[in-house]
């Protein structure tokens, strides 16, 4: 729906339940200054150190993801970043799209593809093997070779 | 009586029906306006690419030989260039959140929004010098 604004000096209504929106917008903040830590952390690791870009592939990635604290700080990144996305396209979608059902439609797919891909990318996190039977071990991390 | 009245009212309307576009204001056209337009544009831009990157990531998954020839991609030189773009958008859009934060906690940030808008800048400037010649020598050198 789009939105309407009150004058500023309109009455305000004081509506029963949770101010959904009140706790959008402090989620936006909330996240926003813990994103910038852990952006700025995951690029730093993958862009800066070492040989940068040219060092990521499986092995690099493999290494990265069999190491707990990486692992929480993917997924709690991979939660609070494409929340806070989200949460923008939809304050976007509001400003932009005044007919329902154009509205509602455009909505839908982003809350959609949302929950797809925090499942997709959670699952990937948690379930991937970095040590894959048969596949050739020089594409692998250096810790597969322990076992 | 009336034609007095109405002369008055001619009078008042008249400095204001002389001036062709808004007068400046606190917002339009101003810092206010732009960090506003630029934080839509870098957010919406840093949303596609996470979805993209989300499903890149994914292919670890599926198997090493598919996860890096898909990262194989991220390395030539165009994606390099189109890397210091996304970082440089995830810089503003990072800067100016915090901005708008202190605006939205703090009364010296809102009095000082302008000031804020060219910390951000000086700030981002810092980020992109420290990051784009190392990256592009990582992209470009061998």
């Amino acid at each position: 729906m789009a939105t309407t604004i009150d004058s500023p000096r309109a009455p305000r209504i004081r509506r029963r339940g949770i101010n959904w929106e009140k706790w959008g917008w402090i989620y936006m903040r909330v996240s926003g200054v813990v994103l910038v830590v852990l952006i700025f952390g995951h690029l730093f690791v993958n862009l800066m150190i070492g040989d940068g870009v040219k060092a990521l592939d499986f092995a690099f990635v493999g290494g990265k993801l069999s190491d707990p604290f990486w692992q929480w700080w993917d997924t709690l990144l991979l939660w609070l970043a494409l929340i806070h996305g989200s949460n923008g396209m939809r304050t976007i979608i509001n400003d932009y799209t005044h007919n329902r059902m154009v509205n509602l439609t455009l909505k839908g797919a982003l809350g959609l593809s949302t929950v797809v891909l925090l499942v997709l990318g959670t699952l990937v996190i948690f379930t991937f093997d970095p040590c894959p039977v048969g596949a050739p071990t020089d594409l692998l991390p250096s810790i597969c070779g322990d076992l | 009586m009336p034609e007095k009245t109405a002369g008055n009212r001619a009078s008042t309307l008249e400095p204001q029906t002389k001036l062709k576009a808004p007068a400046g204001t606190l917002y339009r056209g101003r810092e206010g306006m732009w960090s506003w337009v630029v934080h839509r544009i870098t957010g919406v831009a840093i949303f596609f690419f996470l979805l993209v990157h989300i499903l890149d990531t994914a292919l670890v998954r599926v198997s090493p030989e598919a996860y890096n020839a898909v990262i194989g991609t991220y390395k030539n030189p165009i994606m390099g260039i189109g890397e210091v773009a996304l970082v440089a958008a995830i810089g503003l859009h990072a800067l100016n959140g915090l901005r708008i934060i202190l605006i939205d906690f703090w009364s010296w940030g809102t009095k000082h929004q302008r000031v804020l808008f060219w910390a951000v800048v000086i700030l981002w400037l810092i980020l992109m010098i420290g990051f784009t010649p190392r990256h592009l020598m990582n992209v470009f050198g061998e």
